[in-house]
């Protein structure tokens, strides 16, 4: 049995909640219509596109710390590594909605699909136009030639954060579509897992893993990756995971990329900042300008150990997004 | 029982909540080899709700009634995959059965029918994908085939069916949902959401035994 902070697994999600609203009431609030829709304070506004973004808990801050000026106006809150049903997604919509439309954003899988797309019926009722935006960020899990199977895991950073900035710069709803599937074609991840997490219900590991062994490819609900092995050095994880990350993306010399050294929850900085190191190091080698770099816990898989390798192309577009000013509820940036 | 009235059908599904509710722990174990083990407390926890949802209505509430409320109240509870999906498997059972005032073989026979077209258009499965839908085409495959005979022995069969098309998908490999991206490692392992399936039609004909 895993041990949680924790006064019972079935309102572990709610009291969360109270406790994110109760210390940053300055930057988002609860909607008294569904307690499973928070909402910036700052942000939404008549005239401006409406940016959502959600999924299961478990991946704070991932997703709805990145709500706040600048970034998403609004997150839906699933249970655990549970897509949100509809009800969460269409109040939130309702109370982002300037007019302009509303774009959901958010990982490619199954439950997310079905309950977004029924809440995006549902807001068809009240005459609110919605588009979607699926993030396809991680390389291990189907065939580059297979994108739109591959589900979206750390890189749905860099897409909530140029859609969030497009919307802000008052751009229309095809605007924001267009510069939200840019960056994620322009974006790739593969994460490793080297202990397991567990769900707050069962308490139980999600997967197994030896004494000695590490799981390559993992996905953030501890989903197997596309191979187990032993456990070995900081700069060759770091090598193989930048390797099948760079072999999707043309990088010829000189070409400015962003990166984020993910971690998955339960791996101190110490040892992100080792993984960082080797990163950097290798993409410099192949002359790459290294436009911005982040190092932390940004898309968790509970209290899973283990990293995320995400490398994202820039162009000047992008990174103007990127270089936008956001003020969220667990993010800041400029 | 030969007929399913409306007050039936409500204490059928709590039967189903009950059994879900027992098995949370083995469906739990089956999604935690190829899934994120979450399937034994969704299943479970949106029954819960989906009953408690159409104990609130008038006792005079129709079948969809029933089941509008309950698919409401599954899918907002639990969300995931299996909410939209028993949502939609109940707001269409519902919609075909409307009219009826209780339920016989045949009239079961199209709540399921309508189900399980339900099923597939909102997950996109097929037959063999190694998903709930390979335990639902049988069952209903095998009302069909029991057409003429008592209700009881009509849905006595799809359990059965729906029994013998759960084993089937362990040596099956997924081609969708999480599991999906495992490729052949997803060979060997029953799928969670066709075993609950088992336990819901088992339930249904355990009921009106």
């Amino acid at each position: 049995m895993t041990k949680k902070l924790m006064n019972g697994a079935d309102d572990i999600i709610e009291q969360m909640l109270a406790g994110i609203v109760a210390a940053h009431p300055e930057h988002v609030r609860l909607l008294p219509e569904n307690g499973r829709s928070i909402v910036a304070v700052n942000g939404p506004r008549a005239g401006k596109v409406g940016v959502i973004v959600g999924g299961g808990s478990g991946h704070e801050p991932a997703f709805l710390g990145y709500v706040g000026r600048g970034l998403a106006d609004g997150a839906a809150v699933g249970n655990p590594f549970a897509s949100p049903g509809p009800a969460p997604v269409v109040e939130a919509t309702k109370a982002v909605n300037g007019g302009r439309g509303v774009v959901y954003l958010y990982g490619n899988y199954a439950g997310d699909c079905m309950n977004f797309d029924m809440a995006a019926e549902l807001c068809t009722l009240d005459d609110i136009e919605t588009q979607t935006v699926l993030v396809t960020d991680d390389v291990a899990s189907a065939p580059s030639a297979e994108v739109h199977l591959r589900r979206g895991v750390a890189g749905g950073f860099f897409v909530f954060k140029i859609a969030g900035a497009a919307a802000d710069q008052g751009r229309d709803l095809a605007g924001v579509v267009a510069v939200a599937r840019k960056a994620n074609a322009a974006v790739r991840t593969m994460g490793v897992a080297i202990a397991p997490c567990s769900l707050p219900n069962t308490l139980v590991e999600n997967f197994h893993l030896g004494p000695d062994e590490i799981e390559l490819g993992i996905g953030i609900h501890g989903e197997p990756g596309v191979e187990k092995g032993p456990m070995r050095s900081a700069d060759a994880i770091a090598d193989r995971l930048l390797d099948a990350v760079l072999a999707e993306l043309d990088t010829p010399p000189g070409t400015r990329v962003a990166v984020l050294v993910n971690g998955m929850g339960g791996t101190p900085l110490m040892e992100l900042y080792v993984v960082a190191n080797r990163v950097l190091g290798r993409l410099r080698e192949r002359d790459l300008q290294i436009h911005r770099t982040w190092v932390g816990n940004y898309v968790t898989a509970m209290e899973m150990a283990g990293c995320s390798i995400t490398v994202f192309v820039l162009d000047d577009e992008l990174q103007a997004l990127l270089d936008h000013p956001a003020d969220c509820v667990m993010f800041r940036a400029n | 029982m030969n007929e399913i009235t409306p007050a039936a059908f409500l204490a059928l599904l709590h039967r189903v909540a009950e059994r879900t509710d027992a098995a949370e722990h083995r469906l739990g174990e089956l999604d935690r080899a190829t899934g994120d083990g979450d399937h034994g407390f969704t299943m479970a926890g949106g029954w819960k709700a989906a009953v408690a949802a159409m104990d609130a209505l008038p006792e005079d509430s129709g079948f969809q009634a029933l089941c509008n409320a309950g698919a409401k109240a599954f899918v907002n509870s639990v969300g995931g995959s299996a909410g939209p999906l028993y949502a939609t498997i109940l707001m269409r059972g519902g919609a075909a059965v409307k009219d009826f005032s209780a339920l016989d073989l045949p009239a079961v026979t199209a709540f399921f029918d309508a189900a399980c077209q339900g099923i597939q258009d909102r997950g996109k499965a097929a037959a063999g994908d190694k998903t709930m839908l390979d335990a639902w085409l049988p069952a209903v495959a095998a009302l069909h085939e029991a057409e003429g005979g008592t209700l009881a022995a009509g849905l006595a069969a799809a359990a059965d069916g729906a029994a013998t098309g759960a084993a089937a998908t362990e040596g099956m490999i997924a081609k969708l949902g999480r599991a999906s991206r495992l490729g052949e490692r997803s060979r060997g392992h029953v799928d969670p959401g066709a075993e609950s399936s088992a336990v819901f039609f088992r339930a249904l004909a355990d009921g009106v035994a």
